[in-house]
């Protein structure tokens, strides 16, 4: 049987199979283990060097990012748009065509206009990985919502996930809507019908208008963050009544028909799309998210460079064998 | 200047409604006789249109030179040299240059570089409003005075209702239409596409289709307040022709245009961020194109126009928020045309230069667009049946930025003869 293999880049889940999908989270689950251990760091990407390009603030995905690499001992630059040639007007392309003169690997780019990553892709050798292109895809952040989801319910297949709040400027609900769907995944939107995409329905979910309906319906919810900028172009009224209207409470879940399994992207509005005691409380897989973040970014960095997912018998070069644990051990909601 | 006898040609001239094997002899600048068996005056040029159309040249109302300002994108002679190989011989200069064209002397130095380039005709538009700022008319009987054709603050829509009334009364002295770029900015505000299922895959800002609409219902019911004369840029919408459609059966004054990129693409063509697909208005959905080109076919939308755009390789070498709107259209116009429109059945011959010559003609009340005895020597001999393939290499114009490289075309000039004079004849 072949292997698929991810291709050069990942800019996005919308291009991938399922069986590509499969394969990235499959990969991660060996990787967790890693993190789990007294020396963090296996020989995966030894000699291999990565620049994280980052033209958007970013704490969570590039420091996840970073550990991931360094998890591999991959040799790491970081890279913000301030303080770099890109303040003085350099274009993205010269930016990164300067840094493959100096012989990298790989780029991670995280950028503010959708499409970025792609296009720088098509333009250099080395791999390129998405952390985040404007409203368009967060490829790892879908990867690891859902490999967080197959933790909980040991399957995607079926699952009903509803991805709420600012859908229109959101890559995250886009990577998701992909990942989850071609997984075999049901997934509705729900939000301010003002912070829908056009034809949204057409990429295969269901419209709930209501947070109550969601809340009825749904497996898990994905809550995602709202931006205040939101409100002042006039997208909203107000945080307040975002929170009394679309808001996850726990009053609003006591009347759910079952436990609903609680994910956030991060960073939380507490009080604005998610109160705190839901964000804290015992369904809530936000700080298992970002831990799985790192595996799946692992898994991602190393197939990209080659590896090969068939660890367990690939010897020393393995994590698995290193540690003597053939197999991962899953988050299974001890926290 | 030596005469010119075009012999055995399909000539067309819808502004007569001939159309038929001909002799066309120029003579003076100006046309001198078409007929049958006219034998050869001493010293005349021959030139064969056996198998080729003869009609009155092309003429483009909507063109953007970037002369003055942005010369390394194109001049008014690189712009006039592309028209003239795409079979235009006349071109109307938008007035979105640096500075802009809202004033006697931008105008009179439009007029003065195509004289010196002597090519197509480029007749400028003046800016309605000074600076295309919006807020204080221009000097409309200086502007036509030193040769405006049309007004328009193109590139940017008249936002208050208030100017665009003025405006078109205003414009009623000087027997000038207001051409108006049709966008309710509020609506489009940092719209990079089309507002539809491909722009929320790719999660670029989208431009619905209301955006264009409100504007042409504001504009058609503005013309017909003033009894103003109102001509609307590059039409994209479905529900724009409808719009136009109904206000030129209550006999209001509305003519319009649409662009060959229009009538041939779809918001498709933005997938993998090309942003060789990135103009305004946008590439629209197929119901859209479908709805340009019944509105071609029955008249509601009186014009074909190019909006050629020139751009630098760099400016669309960007991630596609960032890059320009814009695509050249001037030597694909022709081709484009045919093989969309023409094979397909949509138009006839003689529908094509009616849209492209004949009725932009009468719009901007030009010379030209006819064959009739004593009008401008302005000729396009073209082969309708040329197949080629579109290699922006090859261009006149200075910019390369066309989404159509590559695509095989049915029809192209052969030789473009303006005042009488060959300004372009293809080698071999």
């Amino acid at each position: 049987m072949s292997t698929p293999s991810l291709g050069k880049d990942l800019v996005g889940l919308e291009p991938l199979s399922a069986e590509q999908i499969l394969l990235i989270l499959d990969t991660a689950e060996p990787f967790k283990e890693v993190s789990e251990r007294a020396i963090k760091k296996v020989p995966a990407l030894r000699g291999k060097t990565i620049v994280n390009l980052f033209f958007e603030a970013s704490t969570r995905t590039r420091i996840s990012f970073e550990f991931a690499e360094k998890r591999l001992s991959a040799d790491t630059v970081n890279v913000a748009a301030a303080g770099s040639s890109v303040s003085k007007g350099e274009t993205l392309v010269d930016t990164a065509k300067n840094l493959e003169a100096m012989r990298i690997d790989m780029v991670v780019i995280r950028h503010e206009a959708s499409g970025a990553a792609q296009f720088l892709g098509q333009r250099i050798r080395s791999n390129v990985i998405n952390a985040g292109d404007g409203k368009h895809e967060h490829p790892t952040q879908g990867l690891l919502d859902m490999l967080t989801l197959r933790d909980r319910f040991k399957r995607i297949k079926g699952l009903k996930v509803a991805i709420c709040g600012d859908i229109l400027h959101s890559r995250v609900a886009r990577s998701n809507i992909w990942g989850l769907t071609k997984l075999g995944a049901e997934v509705a939107v729900c939000g301010p019908a003002s912070l829908l995409p056009r034809n949204v329905q057409d990429l295969g979910v269901t419209i709930l208008p209501r947070i109550e309906d969601a809340i009825q319906w749904a497996d898990a919810l994905n809550v995602l963050r709202l931006q205040l900028e939101r409100m002042e172009a006039g997208f909203f009224p107000s945080l307040r009544e975002y929170n009394r209207v679309f808001g996850v409470t726990n009053e609003r879940l006591a009347r759910a028909p079952k436990d609903l399994l609680i994910l956030h992207p991060g960073p939380m509005n507490r009080g604005v799309e998610i109160d705190s005691d839901v964000a804290d409380g015992p369904h809530s897989v936000i700080l298992p998210q970002v831990t799985n973040g790192v595996a799946v970014r692992m898994a991602v960095l190393y197939l990209l460079a080659g590896g090969s997912p068939d660890w367990a018998q690939s010897g020393d070069e393995s994590p698995s064998t290193s540690s003597g644990q053939a197999l991962p051990r899953a988050e299974r909601g001890e926290r | 200047m030596k005469p010119i006898l075009i012999r055995g040609g399909r000539v067309i001239d819808p502004s007569r409604g001939t159309d038929g094997v001909a002799d066309v002899y120029l003579e003076g600048g100006k046309v001198a006789a078409v007929g049958r068996d006219i034998g050869t005056p001493d010293g005349a040029m021959v030139l064969d249109a056996s198998g080729k159309i003869v009609t009155p040249g092309l003429i483009d109302l909507h063109v953007h030179l970037r002369e003055p300002g942005q010369e390394e994108l194109e001049t008014v002679a690189t712009g006039a040299m592309a028209a003239a190989a795409g079979g235009f011989t006349a071109v109307c200069a938008m007035p979105n240059t640096d500075p802009v064209t809202d004033n006697q002397a931008a105008i009179g130095f439009i007029v003065s570089q195509a004289q010196r380039a002597g090519k197509a005709r480029v007749y400028p538009i003046g800016a309605i409003s000074l600076g295309q700022k919006g807020q204080q008319l221009a000097e409309f009987g200086e502007l036509v005075g030193a040769g405006a054709v049309a007004v328009s603050d193109d590139g940017k829509p008249v936002v208050s209702s208030h100017l665009m009334r003025t405006a078109l009364e205003y414009a009623r002295t000087f027997g000038i239409p207001v051409a108006d770029h049709c966008e309710d900015p509020t609506l489009a505000a940092g719209g990079a596409m089309h507002e539809g299922i491909v722009s929320t895959r790719l999660g670029l800002k989208g431009i619905p289709s209301a955006a264009e609409e409100i504007m042409v219902a504001r504009n058609i019911l503005l013309a017909e307040l003033t009894g103003g004369h109102v001509h609307l840029c590059h039409m994209s919408t479905r529900g724009s022709v409808e719009l136009i459609r109904r206000g030129k059966e209550s006999g209001i004054r509305v003519t319009a245009e649409a662009c060959p990129h229009h009538f041939t693409l779809t918001h498709e063509r933005c997938e993998g961020y090309d942003t060789n697909a990135k103009m305004n208005p946008p590439l629209r959905e197929p119901k859209d194109r479908e709805a340009i080109r019944q509105g071609l076919r029955d008249g509601t939308i009186d014009a074909i126009c190019t909006d050629h755009a020139p751009h630098h390789y760099d400016a669309k070498e960007r991630e596609f928020d960032n890059a320009p709107n814009g695509i050249i259209g001037l030597e694909t116009a022709l081709g484009l045309v045919i093989s969309e429109l023409v094979v397909p059945g949509l138009l006839t011959l003689p529908d094509l230069v009616n849209r492209m010559s004949t009725a932009p003609a009468r719009i901007f009340n030009l010379p030209g667009g006819t064959l009739a005895a004593g009008s401008p020597a302005d000729v396009l001999i073209a082969d309708p049946a040329a197949e080629w393939v579109v290699n922006p290499a090859e261009f006149f114009s200075k910019s390369r930025n066309t989404p159509f490289t590559g695509r095989r075309l049915t029809g192209r000039a052969d030789v473009t003869i303006v005042r009488g004079q060959v300004v372009f004849q293809r080698a071999g």
